[in-house]
């Protein structure tokens, strides 16, 4: 009977915190679909019409322009760091080469320093290298910063490989970038699709290094974008509540797809981003 | 010169409010985040909630880290905006008093803590069920023959395997607290007044709308001696522990 009871409150609180955390973004969601009379009237009550004009008009306003280019720079960012960091998890784990336990000390080291910290003196060396206020500017340090942790995962999981696998391909010949290519990468995908999603939300939602790396309003990524976007619309709260929508769901949509193997490869041997 | 900076920094009458809405900010994300966030993960992995809703809760938790801190912001300025926003309909449909939230100089920095919360819990919780996850079950099962309780279980088997992941979280969690930017940017940019200011945006406003790059220097300086030293005390304190 107590055991019932016990079952019964800890199912209801996991249902109140799923409460919790939706209803802020279906209140949000609602008052994107009326119109700004409707929302000052009474923001709880549902559209007379639903407006989804108001997302066609977000996204023509300029959201696309910031949607492409967080999109270039979290491609161009993304392919960059899980092809470095492979490599460089990869030769960590397999090649005994003179000083290579300094090279994982550095890399490890590099997860201690914040982005606040590097910020004045990467400005300076960026203007200086004049590539401030391009995509470089932001592509650059994305890659440098994400490398540690990225590696730090990716070598637990290399780790993790037997090494009969590796011993087999090279009695038939391979190569090491053949073994890594053609047997490492596919037993890996779980571990890549973690590391992808990780680096995806970092990349995909910086604010820092943008804000401040960026300055032509027709290079800003999104997260900059928002804030130019808000500022400029001022009181069309509606379509601003649209554009919040536009610029969350991709990153929601693709984690409904890939969770499972998201999980899958965080539970091989990880930690947090 | 350089000591010079240091002394317009500690004597400078926004540094002890800073000091203490980013102190605040730390030790309420550790409570609700680490401690809060890791029971969660307990509770998940526990035999209570039916295996198909394990997975359900765990990625709905998750879904608000995923959002931009910049969209989380701007849409939390809409949900505590005192007119129409989300909160004070609530409460006004209840008939209970409304407040200003980030508009309240006394409440603001707590409004942003809140939304923190709300965010990056389901962070903390996802990563710790991986970890429960990873713990043998054979541990598991024989502790259960030998007559433990799930909590008896989860505290002396479950919490020290996942030891580790703990402190990943922890050390991270704090220093997240003493680099805090965006979420305040996105809401308050610091005020009302400078009510809600933090060293991170301190550092941005000296540097780039200040032109004071030495202020600026010299509070990123600060900002690493306190999240290294922190790091190092919280690893040599599990450490410890261990032996």
């Amino acid at each position: 009977m107590k055991k019932l009871t016990v079952n019964i409150l800890l199912n209801l609180l996991c249902v109140i915190l799923g409460i919790i955390i939706v209803a802020p973004l279906a209140w949000i969601l609602l008052n994107s679909l009326k119109t700004n009379q409707e929302l000052f009237k009474d923001s709880l009550a549902l559209p007379n019409v639903w407006q989804f004009g108001n997302y066609v008009k977000a996204w023509n306003l300029g959201l696309y322009r910031y949607f492409g280019n967080s999109l270039l720079v979290s491609l161009i960012s993304l392919t960059g760091i899980l092809v470095t960091s492979s490599f460089l998890a990869y030769g960590l784990t397999r090649f005994r080469a003179k000083g290579s336990n300094i090279i994982f000390i550095i890399v490890l080291g590099g997860m201690a320093l914040s982005e606040q910290v590097a910020l004045v003196p990467l400005y300076k060396i960026l203007r200086a290298l004049k590539i401030y206020d391009t995509y470089a500017a932001v592509i650059l340090p994305y890659i440098a910063f994400r490398i540690p942790f990225t590696v730090f995962l990716m070598r637990a999981y290399f780790i993790s490989i037997p090494a009969e696998l590796e011993e087999a391909a090279v009695v038939d010949g391979y190569n090491s970038l053949q073994i890594f290519t053609k047997i490492i990468i596919p037993i890996s995908k779980p571990i890549f699709a973690s590391c992808a999603i990780v680096n995806l939300n970092f990349v995909w939602n910086e604010f820092l290094f943008a804000n401040v790396f960026l300055n032509n309003k027709a290079l800003q990524t999104i997260p900059i974008g928002l804030m130019t976007f808000k500022g400029d619309l001022k009181i069309d709260y509606t379509t601003t509540l649209a554009g919040l929508m536009i610029a969350s769901a991709p990153l929601i949509l693709l984690f409904i797809c890939m969770s499972r193997q998201f999980v899958r490869g965080l539970t091989s041997g990880a930690v947090k981003g | 010169m350089g000591i010079d900076n240091y002394k317009r920094l500690f004597s400078d009458q926004v540094f002890p409010i800073m000091l203490k809405n980013n102190i605040a900010y730390c030790v309420i994300s550790l409570i609700v985040q680490v401690g809060f966030g890791t029971v969660l993960a307990l509770i998940l992995e526990s035999s209570t909630i039916g295996d198909r809703f394990k997975s359900f809760f765990r990625n709905l938790y998750y879904i608000p880290a995923l959002i931009s801190l910049t969209a989380v912001g701007l849409m939390f300025t809409f949900i505590y905006e005192p007119n129409i926003g989300f909160i004070n309909n609530l409460l006004r449909a209840f008939e209970l008093p409304t407040y200003g939230w980030l508009g309240d100089s006394k409440l603001a920095i707590y409004c942003v803590i809140a939304m923190s919360q709300w965010q990056f819990t389901g962070y903390i919780t996802l990563l710790m069920v991986v970890a429960f996850q990873n713990v043998p079950q054979d541990y598991l099962e024989a502790a259960a023959i030998d007559g433990a309780g799930p909590i008896r279980r989860a505290i002396s088997i479950m919490i020290p395997q996942a030891k580790e992941q703990l402190l990943v979280c922890t050390i991270i969690t704090v220093i997240g607290a003493f680099k805090l930017y965006t979420e305040v940017y996105a809401t308050t940019g610091g005020g009302p007044g400078n009510s809600s200011q933090v060293m991170g945006l301190f550092l941005y406003q000296q540097a780039f709308l200040h032109d004071d790059l030495g202020m600026a220097a010299v509070t990123g300086v600060f900002i690493f001696a306190i999240t290294v030293t922190l790091s190092i005390i919280q690893i040599r304190v599990t450490r410890s522990g261990q032996d």
